[in-house]
């Protein structure tokens, strides 16, 4: 037996984790210091890792000109035909798997015969169906969008509960109003989930893409600068391909309050 | 007796039902009369619910039938409606949005507005049509899917355990209400619950099933009209304990059973 004498400790705290914008930009911008840092005391390589700012000065001149449109909105016009195309169809297989019996266990079949195959593997495949044009590069981005999104889609129906849908149909709610009212709102978490998964895939098959057989596109553009050792300009690509990735992340944090905002 | 009796009369003739090998309920028959409050009690897995289900067209019987004779209410969207335990409201609609939900492509939208504001007045919600059900108590929340089972203007009511996820205050005060609202709808009412007290306030017959598989055991009319019932009336005291001592020993069974299969 032990005897207990004093206050009683505190033990509920911590596992509450907070975030900060103002430690996430300084942490950017330190290692962006640094590298500067680096690169003018002679300690970083600039033939093979140029300073922040020669990467500046490239995209600068790049913007200027006119290069950097040129090769951006072929690459857009790519990643949001690509991304649409393989989403819509991507919904309406994993609507498709999770409402329906018949589609269920074929579907699923098909999804995960097919979903671990590098997708970058079947662009020689897609050129030789589908031409060494828009085709093939737009099939790659649908193809790599569609199987994640068919997934997270078909977790989100699976995961509505089923409550809600008894209840849609003891209101007698028809079929379809059961869908649209009910299954895809609570599946809507799941697929905008999904949504951050693709748009990252979307933009490595783009980049994947149009190193393979195209003029236009950062992807190309990339590995253009690669063959002539310009590392100037190719990182001032890579750093397009980054900002690109983050602002389609924004817009997804966008979408997700818009249309999430009743889970605050 | 309630004011308008215009509601449906259901009919259960020889309902049996099982889940796979499992014997849930054994050849119930009854008749719930348009316009009253028909209450099952009984112990716990007796199959209440899933008489509740089979008598709301929601599951169907393994035998038996269930017919409904009746008029239905001018403008009625849905004639058998429930009122569900866990409320299920959807919680991406406000308050006002999840009433809506029954009416939307079966109204136009004025009227759709119309009866929305009708009924969140009827349940005292007016003040909280814009709110999230995230933002509400159980209590509200309740009257949430009372009001939204009123817009369609049923013929009849199945509530299963309306209140049972409900603190005891909370409950109390809504089976005030309830009672009012019921009178009021003049619906035919099936009322599903293990709360002796609450049979006791409500019914104008109480269905008493055994345990599992669950059988009549009996049917008790509390001819007394609905409003006024007080918890403090001693006749309601004393069914209340008649009740209790009919369904004591079996309750006590059925719990053990329910350890029993607990791993």
């Amino acid at each position: 037996m032990s005897r207990l004498n004093g206050p009683i400790p505190f033990r509920g705290g911590g596992f509450a984790p907070k975030d900060s914008a103002p430690a996430a930009t300084a942490t950017l911008i330190g290692i962006i210091l640094l590298w500067q840092a680096g690169a003018s005391a002679g300690v970083i390589p600039t033939l093979f890792l140029p300073p922040p700012i020669a990467i500046a000065r490239a995209l600068w001149a790049l913007t200027i000109s006119g290069e950097l449109w040129n090769h951006l909105s072929a690459s857009l016009m790519r990643l949001t035909v690509g991304w649409i195309t393989g989403t819509v169809f991507g919904i309406g297989m994993g609507l498709a798997i999770g409402l329906w019996s018949a589609l269920r266990s074929p579907g699923m079949a098909v999804v995960s015969a097919l979903f671990p195959i590098p997708k970058i593997a079947l662009v020689p495949l897609f050129i030789i169906w589908f031409g060494i044009g828009e085709g093939s590069k737009l099939a790659t981005l649908s193809f790599g969008v569609f199987f994640p999104t068919v997934i997270a889609t078909a977790g989100g129906v699976d995961n509505v509960p089923r409550g809600l849908i008894r209840m849609g149909q003891s209101f007698g709610l028809s079929h379809w109003s059961i869908i649209r009212k009910i299954v895809l709102p609570a599946a809507l978490p799941a697929i905008l989930s999904g949504f951050r998964v693709t748009t990252s895939i979307a933009i490595v098959l783009l980049v994947a893409a149009e190193m393979i057989g195209a003029e236009r596109g950062i992807g190309a553009f990339v590995l253009s600068a690669g063959n002539l050792y310009d590392t100037d300009n190719l990182l001032a690509g890579i750093v397009v391909l980054s900002v690109l990735g983050l602002l389609v992340s924004w817009v997804i944090g966008r979408l997700e309050r818009f249309f999430l905002g009743w889970r605050a | 007796m309630p004011a308008n009796r215009t509601g449906l009369r259901l009919t259960v003739q020889n309902v049996s039902h099982r889940y796979g090998g499992l014997q849930v309920l054994q050849t119930i028959s009854l008749t719930a009369e348009p316009g009253e409050v028909t209450v099952l009690v009984g112990p716990s897995g007796c199959g209440k619910s899933t008489l509740l289900g089979i008598m709301g067209g929601m599951l169907a019987p393994t035998e038996g039938s269930v017919t409904c004779a009746g008029d239905t209410p001018d403008n009625c969207l849905n004639p058998l409606t429930y009122v569900f335990q866990d409320f299920s409201l959807l919680p991406w609609r406000s308050v006002a949005g999840n009433v809506a939900l029954v009416l939307e492509d079966r109204l136009s939208r004025a009227d759709t507005a119309t009866r929305v504001a009708d009924v969140l007045a009827l349940t005292g919600l007016t003040d909280f049509a814009k709110a999230w059900p995230r933002q509400l108590s159980g209590g509200m929340r309740q009257r949430v899917g009372i009001a939204r089972a009123l817009a369609v203007r049923p013929a009849c009511l199945l509530l299963d355990e309306p209140l049972s996820a409900l603190d005891a205050q909370t409950r109390d005060l809504l089976l005030d209400e309830f009672s009012a609202i019921i009178t009021a709808a003049g619906t035919t009412t099936i009322y599903v619950t293990h709360n002796l007290a609450e049979a006791v306030r409500l019914g104008h017959q109480i269905v008493v099933l055994s345990r599992r598989p669950g059988e009549i055991r009996d049917i008790i009319r509390v001819d007394r009209p609905l409003p006024g019932r007080s918890p403090t009336d001693p006749d309601l005291i004393a069914l209340e304990q008649r009740l209790w001592r009919m369904i004591r020993d079996d309750a006590a069974t059925a719990e053990r059973e329910r350890i029993d299969v607990t791993p």
